[in-house]
């Protein structure tokens, strides 16, 4: 594997800089019920619906661990090719704030339940691989709410409690470009899993994004800041980039970079200071005394990797290999398990005499033209894989040419409709009879003699004319490569 | 009848069962003493109508297969009652009524019990003398402004003075033993996982048992048969066989090797407990069983290692009284405003000094010089005990350093009150079972206690040697009923 890094690089004047940035991603775990409490987790709930006497933290409710957040988090620390640890203490990372009812969080400061890891990345030059620290489980927070009152805060609790994995990487990543393939990558693998449904727009999955910038070729860390909070690859890619220039100016003045943590502004595109190292919480971390340490034994493990699916690396793989396709295919293919859901369905309806080239080419043009245009997910397709292999077998027999089939297909789109119906409905069978095709050519010939001996008379250009009439005169059905051969035949 | 409060629950339980007292004679006689008793300001909250309702309504369809059939009790209010008001003796819970029970409440009204009252206590069960309760202090029935101890000291003072036939109380680093040892009473802090910490007021997590306490053994064994039990909703709670301590109880402790730790023996103990502790060996002896000397090496680190676990984590426990969800709140100009408003009207002086502590041992730079050691310290006093229990079934000391002071004697002087509990919370910090027995008297006729220490899980051994020693003991509470006009 290559280890070639992006060419991202700031310059100025003579200098060029490097950006070093890691990420701490938040993702919350997908869970019917919160990580210490049975109360639910359904997105988009009326306020303060889903909280339990334990989320709002009453006088004498205890914890107790939900076993299925657990599992969910060691499936993705496989996924992750990461170490699982068979012993993992949950702390109390203590502070105050409206929207945290019991004052402390309850998380995983020394002890994670999963160690070392790592992921690969497509880049357009080369692999790339990040390493993952660890990947701690927590308690999210509840939800304070500003704007409702001119006097008074609101605060929702239904997120109060909700189980989240942070998963923390080494400071590999060297551009937003990465950033944008990492955050893909570990959404692509726990929606793999089934873990994380990945959907920032929810706040499934958020991101606190460091930040620090050195001369190209140094080998030490500059100082860096923590971005806090961003929920979007696009706002992670702008505060990067505002992030990292502010720090290279500063470094062009001489300035000296203050160890922050800084907020991202999406309106006026630049991070500000919230607080400097200085005044940094001191959490006072401590193993929670409501919680034994969790230990989980070699056959738990081991039964969780037994059921572990295909991931997408592994998946990829397979498709180059066994369907022949290119890697930027295979890439698009497996990038959304849903997509390769698809395809997979796709190749399984083609049945024996199958045209994969043309099923991909399909998937990644017409129907995702007609995904984008409808703003729909693949998973909402309005063509099922079993009528899209159908359409893509009449192609591949000869039933009906490429654009034919491309009329037949805008007509599937309304109510998922069978595309060999469709085709003997309209009469839209490709003529492929021979012998129909000669009567038909020989009056095209007929009719047009002079241009025919101009065309034996060396104007090969003609050639085109005598198709386009063909195709033209059987209603746009005429099998192409007959009429090519008949004519030349008969020409 | 004027002699039912007088009777033991044992007593009260079968005169209930052979009909020849009615739950509304027994409830009655209990709310009409408990209400002569307002001097001793036991109570914080009473619900004698309802108590009063439900024994009727038991006696209009006694089930008498029940442990606690139709019998008046009540707790200490740190126990979270359904809809009746629980206060941990804190202004900051002052409004603060449950809409849920906890699990040890729960078992004891399965069995057929009913709630009489809630009882004083130390705020947030902070305290050697129930003197820091936002409600005021507690009288010990034995002597006027006498403590009963604490934290449990309205519980103590309500057994003693037969205001409830017996009760439950909390020990975190003795507050059950301690008023038992002032008052002349039973009181067994379990195992640690025996009894559910599932809604009980949290002081410090890994080291609060709730545990019975009574006028004699075998009504303490009674009712920690029917507290212990198993709970998922308490995740350091410990699924092992509980055995039916009442039925099982004897005193046949024959051959059972008593170790008597030399570290016990502290500077400037009074004679009066060496005395008692001597007589303690004897009564042993007197049983059949046999005493071996044993050490206890770490025994002094016990105190300093308690003051920094229990503050450590009881600053973090009671970070949820922040004013937001529930309880007091002081009006403020902003959320930081309103946080220190309230927590510092909320609080009393002992729970802020021991929030203070618990946040500096935590604090960055200081966590490993203390938290850090102390539960280093904290293994190294589990390990003495599981060293010595492989000579010994189990250990005497006395209860207590002293017998009960005076009220306001040791409120300015916190040292000194904590030392109170220097027998005591060693064996919080090893999560192991002890009891407290009265044994004597001191020259002031105030009570004094013995302690007997047990291996974990091992709660039957302790009460049978308890058993086996009060009967030679054969103690008489003096009770004048001063405080009744």
């Amino acid at each position: 594997m290559s280890k070639k890094d992006s060419e991202y690089l700031i310059n100025r004047k003579d200098n060029q800089y490097e950006v070093v940035i890691g990420l701490e991603v938040h993702a919350q775990v997908l869970s019917e019920s919160k990580l210490f409490s049975t109360s639910a987790t359904k997105f988009g709930a009326e306020p303060n619906t889903q909280v339990s006497l334990v989320d709002a933290a009453f006088p004498g409710m205890l914890p107790v661990i939900n076993e299925f957040c657990v599992k969910q988090a060691i499936k993705t620390g496989i996924g992750l090719n990461a170490k699982i640890n068979k012993r993992s203490v949950f702390d109390r990372k203590n502070y105050f704030y409206a929207d945290l009812p019991q004052g402390y969080q309850i998380s995983q400061f020394k002890d994670p339940i999963v160690g070392e890891g790592k992921v690969i990345l497509d880049m357009p030059y080369g692999q790339k691989e990040v390493g993952i620290e660890r990947l701690h489980l927590e308690q999210d927070a509840g939800k304070s709410i500003h704007d409702l009152d001119p006097q008074n805060t609101f605060v929702d609790l239904n997120r109060s409690g909700v189980a989240l994995m942070e998963i923390v990487s080494k400071p590999d990543l060297r551009s937003p470009d990465e950033v944008n393939a990492y955050i893909k990558k570990l959404r692509s693998i726990m929606r793999y899993l089934g873990t994380c449904d990945g959907n920032m727009q929810e706040g499934s999955l958020r991101a606190d994004v460091n930040v620090s910038v050195r001369p190209k070729g140094s080998t030490e860390f500059g100082t860096r800041c923590e971005i806090k909070n961003v929920n979007s690859i696009k706002f992670m890619q702008m505060a990067i980039e505002y992030e990292a220039n502010r720090q290279v100016d500063l470094i062009e003045e001489g300035k000296i970079i203050d160890q922050e943590t800084r907020l991202f502004d999406t309106k006026k595109n630049e991070t500000r200071s919230m607080r400097s190292k200085e005044d940094a919480h001191d959490y006072r971390y401590f193993p929670d005394p409501d919680l034994l340490p969790l230990e989980v034994s070699e056959k738990f493990i081991e039964e969780l990797k037994n059921d572990i699916p295909e991931l997408p690396d592994d998946k990829k793989k397979r498709f180059i290999e066994e369907f022949k396709l290119s890697s930027y295919e295979a890439n698009i293919l497996v990038s959304d398990i849903d997509t390769a859901k698809y395809f997979e369905e796709v190749v399984a309806k083609m049945g024996k005499n199958k045209d994969i080239k043309l099923a991909v080419n399909w998937i990644t043009g017409e129907l995702f033209a007609v995904l984008n245009s409808k703003g729909l997910e693949i998973s909402q397709s309005p063509v099922s894989a079993k009528n899209f292999a159908i359409l893509i077998n009449l192609i591949k027999n000869g039933t009906i040419s490429g654009k034919i089939a491309k009329t037949v297909f805008e007509l599937m789109i309304d109510g998922d409709k069978d595309p060999q119906k469709i085709v003997e409905e309209k009469g839209l069978k490709q003529q492929s009879d021979p012998k129909a095709l000669e009567a038909l050519i020989d009056k095209i010939i007929n009719d047009n003699r002079e241009k025919a001996i101009e065309y034996k008379q060396g104007k090969e250009k003609l050639f085109g004319f005598f198709v386009g009439q063909a195709m033209k005169a059987s209603g746009g059905k005429a099998n192409p490569q007959l009429i090519n051969e008949i004519l030349k035949k008969k020409l | 009848m004027s002699d039912i409060t007088k009777q033991s629950l044992t007593e009260l339980v079968e005169n209930i069962k052979n009909k020849k007292l009615s739950s509304t004679d027994v409830t009655k006689a209990f709310i009409d003493r408990s209400e002569k008793s307002g001097e001793l300001n036991a109570y914080i909250t009473n619900d004698f109508t309802s108590a009063l309702d439900k024994a009727k309504k038991f006696d209009q369809k006694p089930n008498l297969d029940l442990k606690l059939p139709g019998i008046p009790m009540a707790v200490k209010d740190l126990f979270c009652t359904k809809n009746i008001k629980t206060t941990a003796g804190s202004k900051i819970l002052n409004n603060f009524v449950p809409t849920y029970e906890s699990t040890v409440t729960e078992n004891i009204w399965n069995e057929g019990a009913i709630l009489l009252g809630k009882l004083n206590c130390d705020e947030f069960a902070m305290g050697s003398s129930n003197e820091t309760s936002f409600f005021g202090n507690v009288q010990s029935p034995i002597d006027k402004n006498l403590v009963p101890g604490g934290s449990s000291g309205g519980s103590a003072s309500a057994v003693a003075g037969q205001l409830t036939p017996v009760t439950i109380g909390t020990d975190t680093g003795g507050s059950i033993r301690q008023p038992a040892s002032f008052t002349g009473i039973v009181g067994l802090k379990p195992t640690y996982g025996s009894c559910s910490r599932y809604g009980i007021v949290a002081f410090a997590s890994s080291l609060d048992q709730a545990g019975p306490m009574a006028q004699n053994v075998k009504d303490c064994a009674l009712l920690h048969e029917v507290i212990s039990s198993y709970d998922p909703k308490d995740s350091t709670s410990i699924d092992f066989k509980r055995n039916h301590y009442s039925k099982e109880l004897t005193n046949n402790i024959k051959g059972k090797k008593i170790g008597i730790p030399k570290e016990y023996r502290v500077d400037g103990m009074p004679k009066e407990i060496e005395a008692l502790w001597q007589k303690g060996i004897q009564y042993i002896k007197d049983c059949g069983a046999e005493t071996i000397d044993i050490s206890l090496p770490n025994t002094s680190y016990a105190l300093p290692t308690y003051y920094i676990v229990a503050p450590a984590e009881a600053s973090s426990n009671l970070a949820r009284y922040d004013g937001v969800k529930y309880g007091y709140r002081a009006k403020g100009e902003n959320l930081i405003d309103m946080y220190e408003k309230t927590r510092s009207e909320g609080f009393g002086t002992e729970v802020q000094r021991r929030i203070m502590i618990g946040t500096y041992v935590l604090s960055s730079g200081y966590y490993d010089a203390y938290y850090l050691k102390a539960q280093k310290v904290r293994k190294l006093i589990k390990n003495d005990f599981d060293e010595a229990y492989k000579k010994v079934d189990a250990i005497l000391t006395p209860s207590t350093p002293s017998s009960a002071f005076k009220i306001g004697e040791k409120t300015n002087d916190p040292v000194s009150m904590y030392l109170n509990d220097i027998f005591t919370v060693p064996v919080n910090l090893a999560g192991l079972p002890g009891i407290s027995i009265p044994a004597g008297h001191d020259s002031k006729g105030y009570p004094l206690g013995l302690q007997i220490i047990g291996k974990a899980f091992d709660e039957q051994n302790i009460l049978n040697i308890a058993y086996a020693m009060e009967e030679k003991i054969n103690f008489k509470n003096k009770i004048t009923d001063w405080w009744i006009k």
